[in-house]
């Protein structure tokens, strides 16, 4: 592996500002998000960040039929398309019953096209949400093509094989690109100067930029086995309660070309983006001890059985303030949202089944001066009174901390390629490591799914859905642990329609703001002891938010201002 | 199809090589414009590649009450690769979702777009305008969206609205619209060179092809909605590849049942193809399926404020 890692421990330059940076708008991100800091001494001393959008979805269903809630919530988020559309279904599912129910074809069904989301989401996300605040593009013109391919082909990490003239093509690609003066995407990009905080060299950085060009055309792989399931991508348009609508992709050739897909895309997941990320890693190893949470949160996926959250291939759990070797079994119950710091009405911190307010929108220039101020459109939610990320590093976590096999497997091969302990995964890089630990663990388990269905289709199994009836009333919720992390949606039912129902989504867990008490939310609490070399290209601070991979549109809701009943509900 | 290329055209082949396109990319692209605009008997691969050796045409693609599922979109269009049409056929200059910088300095790059390009670059409008209490539901970078789509608008050589949200106020504007949205053209109170590529998400072969169409050829023609008729020109019921069943009174009467599994006409269970113009039963999604393909009713995606007139989903019209 010679040749391919640096050889000292690499610091990130910290430069000696003190002062206000606000990043508004945040890049390279789904929605509008607006991050403040505070600098002193080039290290971020306090943070806010700030949803910028609001469009009142969950104030928009009400009255509405039950079935149609997964079309409207899907369009929460078109990038992490599908899993608003999952949660709203498994919400209806619980509250009539027929969760317990769904015929296993379907089930697998599901987990495929989910799974499929997966691989879609996180290969997107680091190459193309990523990839930009860790590789210098413009350096990679100066790198050496012939090197390049020898640093791929030597450094043992599993790249497939490179050549010389594929990586020269790239480059002259690239070269005619700037030169040209249209520069496009990367008009104004942090690296047209070099800044300090890149520390690949050029060869590394060809190589990750010939991956990024080669992951936008890889993406639309997933997205394909996401539409032949789905329908479509973005926004799926098969899902039921009660299972799956798509018979046409259990028939013969389209469930072979979705293997086709399925086997092209794990080809690229091992032979590229797991060896880019033990590649990249050993620059940055000082992100290791960068952007650290205390709490983490996951609902588990991947059900055997939808009616049984014990049945997740992925266990659920909680981990309060870091301490693995005591997960905590994950209680619904103990969700509730705060206000204080939202542009919402004051109130009580309540569970999603009884919470309300109403929008109070104010300026923010006070933010940083008072910390008083509302400023957000998204609400703070806690578990158990505590800030929790939730996300890939949260399900690895308790994934790991549980035993859970192909997890433990990957995570100690990945700490070991690094040299450094399970407190490194507390941090930016173990985030991003461990959504490409994710994926892998995902995808391969997505074979066993394969193999399944292929034996179901063998016995002449063909059923996808259960027969059910809607309820004149009842309760549900929805679990689903998305790419960005547990998701629910809670649904109260009455007269056959929807009486309220609220989303409490992964990016308002990450990316909320401070609570009741003023308690920071995770990305802030992330955010502090940053590195700041230059203010005027914080690069070091879209490293940590982006390693949260936010998702804003989806993180503003409003809630019913009428029901403050408290209700029972079943848990799944 | 006869394509230009290799045909003698020894300059727009060779440029099309400078741009990294090759002889198959370039034939994938002229089938993929065609089929799209198969009612346009004149789009030649003559066009496309003229088209393609033009310089690239400045694009400004700005996002307001949105999920990006139009971005997501257009990133998964099949053929071309999108990569290609990112680096050869359009300067993306302007587009939050990829662009490396954030903050100030992205904001400078849209400054300096509009201003550079003033009247001649092309703005892409994702996402419907929140206009309640002086539109301060959404901002970026400190300003309303409000603000800033009348503000960027009157530069642009004409406009694309993307996606029902921005073509027609979409699933905020949904009953009872707590922020008061409304589509760009209503939002601007003009429907002066805006193109409606309507769905949601849009198939990104429509946007393709009408960026194709607009370089070469210019607007092309509109229906009422604003949406162009080569692609929005008929139902989605009229090439349903279930209309055999249809017309032969053959209906699914559930999802789970044999009459579903047969693949029989969904339009009993709520399918909306009959009043809903787009071509997705023969263009497909992801060049693969469509909803109905994947025995999942119609919702009228791509037709004016189809979240109230459309639904409930489940029920006949
Ligand atoms: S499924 Fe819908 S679009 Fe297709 S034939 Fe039936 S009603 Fe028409």
């Amino acid at each position: 592996m010679a040749g391919c890692k640096p050889k000292t421990m690499p610091v990130t330059p910290v430069g000696n500002y003190s002062g206000k940076v606000v990043i508004d708008p945040i890049n390279r991100i789904e929605g509008h998000l607006r991050i403040e800091v505070e600098v002193e001494n080039g290290r971020v001393k306090n943070a806010w960040s700030s949803s910028q959008l609001f469009r009142g979805l969950e104030l928009i269903l009400k009255g509405r039929d039950p079935r149609d809630a997964k079309h409207f919530t899907q369009r929460a988020c078109g990038v992490c398309t599908h899993v608003h559309a999952l949660a709203s279904t498994r919400m209806v599912e619980n509250a009539v019953g027929v969760d317990k129910k769904i015929p296993p074809l379907g089930t697998a069904m599901r987990n495929l096209l989910l799974g499929s989301q997966f691989l879609h989401d996180h290969i997107v996300h680091f190459y193309h949400l990523h990839a930009l605040d860790w590789v210098d593009v413009v350096n990679a013109l100066s790198a050496n093509p012939k090197k390049a391919a020898d640093l791929a082909n030597g450094a043992g990490l599993g790249h497939r094989k490179h050549t010389e003239a594929e990586l020269k093509a790239v480059q002259d690609r690239l070269k005619k690109f700037v030169e040209g003066g249209q520069l496009g995407i990367f008009a104004n990009a942090y690296f047209l100067k070099p800044h300090a905080a890149y520390k690949l060299p050029a060869e590394l950085n060809l190589l990750a930029t010939a991956h990024y060009l080669e992951a936008l055309k890889l993406q639309i792989l997933p997205s394909r086995m996401m539409a032949i399931i789905g329908g479509k991508n973005p926004h799926t348009q098969a899902l039921y309660e009660g299972g799956i609508t798509s018979y046409d992709a259990i028939t013969k050739d389209k469930f072979k070309l979705f293997k086709d897909l399925y086997k092209q895309t794990m080809d690229f997941v091992t032979n590229t983006y797991v060896p880019d990320v033990l590649a990249v890693a050993p620059y940055y190893l000082d992100w290791g001890g960068i952007g650290g949470t205390t709490n983490f949160l996951t609902c588990g996926e991947f059900p055997s059985d939808e009616g049984d959250i014990n049945s997740r291939y992925l266990p659920a759990g909680a981990i309060y303030k870091r301490d693995i070797a005591n997960v905590k079994a994950f209680d619904p119950m103990k969700v509730a949202e705060h206000v204080k710091y939202s542009w919402y009405e004051n109130g009580p911190s309540l569970n999603p089944f009884k919470g309300e307010t109403k929008p109070k929108y104010t300026d923010m220039d006070h933010m940083t001066t008072a910390n008083t101020g509302k400023y957000s459109w998204m609400k703070a939610p806690r578990y158990d009174n505590l800030a929790t990320e939730v996300g890939p590093l949260a399900q690895t976590l308790v994934a790991f901390a549980k035993g859970h096999k192909e997890t433990v497997g990957l995570v100690s091969l990945v700490l070991k390629h690094l040299g450094v302990g399970a407190e490194a995964l507390f941090s930016t890089l173990g985030r991003t490591a461990a959504r490409c630990i994710q994926t892998v663990v995902i995808g391969k388990e997505m074979q066993n799914w394969i193999d399944n269905v292929d034996k179901m289709l063998a016995k002449g199994d063909t059923n996808l859905l259960a027969k059910w009836e809607m309820p004149d009333s009842a309760q549900g919720v929805g679990f689903v642990d998305a790419p960005r992390g547990m998701l629910s949606h809670w649904i109260n039912i009455k007269g056959k329609k929807i009486e309220n129902i609220q989303l409490v989504v992964p990016s308002t867990w990450n990316l909320g703001p401070r609570d009741d008490k003023g308690v920071l939310g995770p990305v802030e609490e992330a955010l502090i002891g940053t590195p700041v070399f230059d203010p005027k290209r914080p690069v070091e601070v879209l490293r940590t938010v982006h390693s949260y991979d936010p998702c804003i549109a989806c993180g503003v809701h409003i809630i019913d201002p009428k029901t403050n009943e408290v209700y029972k509900f079943k848990v799944c | 199809m006869r394509c230009l290329i290799g045909s003698g055209q020894n300059d727009v082949e060779k440029t099309l090589k400078d741009k990294g396109f090759t002889r198959r990319d370039f034939m994938k692209l002229c089938a993929t414009v065609s089929a799209a605009m198969a009612a346009d008997a004149s789009f030649t691969p003559a066009a496309v590649a003229a088209a393609l050796t033009a310089k690239r045409p400045p694009v400004v693609w700005l996002q307001f009450a949105e999920c990006t599922g139009c971005t997501e979109s257009i990133l998964r269009t099949v053929d071309p690769p999108i990569a290609d049409v990112l680096f050869d056929v359009i300067s993306l200059d302007y587009h939050e979702t990829i662009m490396q910088c954030a903050g100030e300095a992205i904001e400078e790059v849209l400054e300096k777009t509009i201003h550079d390009y003033a009247g001649k670059f092309v703005l892409v409008c994702e996402g419907g305008i929140p206009t309640k209490d002086g539109g301060i539901y959404g901002k970026v970078g400190g300003k309303t969206m409000l603000s800033i789509v009348k503000d960027v608008y009157p530069k642009a050589a004409a406009t694309i609205c993307i996606g029902t949200c921005s073509c027609f106020g979409g699933v905020q504007k949904a009953k009872p619209n707590p922020t008061g949205a409304k589509s760009v053209p209503e939002a601007l109170g003009t429907t002066k060179n805006i193109i409606n590529i309507a769905g949601c998400p849009p198939n990104p072969i429509n946007f393709i092809g009408a960026v194709v169409h607009y370089i070469t050829k210019g607007v092309p023609e509109l229906d009422s909605n604003l949406r162009p008729k080569l692609f929005f020109g008929e139902t989605v019921h009229d090439k349903c590849p279930r209309l055999k069943h249809f017309e032969a009174g053959e209906f699914a009467k559930s999802f789970d049942d044999v009459t579903a599994k047969k693949g029989y006409c969904l339009y009993e269970l709520g399918c909306k193809g009959p009043d809903t113009y787009n071509n997705c039963s023969s263009a497909l999604f992801n060049q693969v399926s469509f909803p109905i393909q994947a025995g999942h009713p119609c919702i009228g995606c791509s037709e004016p404020d189809f979240w109230d007139k459309m639904s409930p989903f489940y029920e006949t019209a």
